[in-house]
């Protein structure tokens, strides 16, 4: 049995019976999940007290009501009609290049000198563009020996960014180490696809 | 082709200089990217004029009038953009870009909101959460958008 709602609770006949089933909820706003760009897994719960809604479809949506939230299904018209205005100001998503380094090193593979180019065409589209460097290693040496060589390599493209006239307050370097290999592998695998550097331009 | 991006760097330079005059405090957490109408930030009880390029940090109040909009995006690459008559809270912002950890706790007090998750919530499902008057929202991913009746 659904809910009727709002117009239930108007009605004093009704009002009685509906209360008794504990429908007469007032509802407070609506949360819907959005498909995802890549189609990968996504979910969010929507929780209130003790009860709790969990929405992992595309157009999964909840009525959070002074009763608690009450699922049903969206839709792109509905979601358009109750959000475009907050969608219309979504900032571009950020982008991201990468770029390899020569083994142990911090000197670029000569391919990977062509994506610079791509680089500075990305930060040059953006209002007011803001960078982050990633440095990342294979799994050859220690974490903590890595998380030094992922950050030297993340400050060596950072310090060529600002070298090129970018200002250094716009730009982070950042190492990941090996935490977030490209390619996984077992510990002390020498893999080229995994030394490199990300440049996020958002 | 070299001649152009040359072009683009010098053009580059001068709005980087622009928008980076007053540099990136050590609290910055995110940046305004878009901003239409009427749109402020409550920071430590003053109200300040949200351009695009201005800086976000820990416990900013966004606002926007009936013909507002805003679109920040945060320093673990979350996307939010808050539509007309919003007002979003930034309770709790924290994010150790080496390892992704973080915490990131957000209040939609009234109006409408969209949210594209970062890495905090990519690296711990429970990281992220989205507060509105009588709802928690736990953000495992990604993509949603949430509103709050008047």
């Amino acid at each position: 049995m659904t809910s009727p709602g709002g117009s239930l609770c108007r009605a004093p006949a009704l009002w009685a019976l509906v209360a008794l089933l504990g429908g007469c909820a007032t509802q407070t706003g609506t949360v819907v999940l959005l498909p995802e760009k890549d189609g990968g897994s996504t979910a969010v719960t929507v929780r209130q007290g003790d009860k709790e809604v969990v929405l992992d479809s595309p157009y999964a949506a909840a009525r959070q009501t002074t009763s608690g939230p009450r699922a049903y299904t969206s839709s792109p018209q509905e979601v358009e009609a109750q959000f475009g205005a907050a969608l219309a100001a979504q900032p571009g998503r950020p982008t991201s290049f990468t770029l390899y380094f020569v083994e142990g090193g911090d000197q670029f593979t000569e391919a990977s000198q062509q994506v610079l180019a791509s680089v500075l065409a990305e930060i040059a589209k953006q209002p007011v563009p803001d960078i982050v460097v990633v440095g990342h290693t294979d799994s050859v040496g220690s974490a903590a020996a890595n998380d030094a060589l992922a950050l030297r390599r993340a400050e060596v493209v950072r310090a060529m960014l600002i070298g090129q006239g970018y200002a250094a307050a716009s730009i982070a370097a950042v190492g990941r180490g090996e935490r977030e290999l490209l390619v996984p592998t077992p510990d002390n695998v020498a893999e080229p696809r995994n030394r490199r550097v990300e440049i996020i331009v958002r | 082709m070299p001649a152009s991006i040359a072009r683009l760097q010098r053009v580059l330079l001068m709005s980087l200089a622009i928008a980076f005059a007053g540099g990136a405090g050590a609290a910055d957490i995110g940046q305004i990217k878009v901003a239409k109408g009427q749109v402020t930030i409550e920071r430590s009880g003053q109200a300040l004029p949200a351009e695009v390029g201005a800086r976000i940090q820990p416990a900013d109040v966004l606002k926007t009038g009936a013909d507002g909009s805003v679109g920040i995006t945060m320093s673990d690459n979350s996307l939010l953009s808050a539509g007309p008559n919003s007002v979003l809270v930034l309770d709790r912002y924290e994010f150790d870009s080496t390892t992704s950890q973080g915490h990131f706790d957000a209040s939609l007090q009234k109006g409408s909101l969209a949210v594209i998750s970062g890495r905090i919530a990519k690296q711990s499902p429970d990281a992220m959460k989205v507060r509105t008057p009588t709802s928690i929202l736990g953000v495992r991913g990604t993509e949603f958008v949430v509103s709050v009746n008047d």
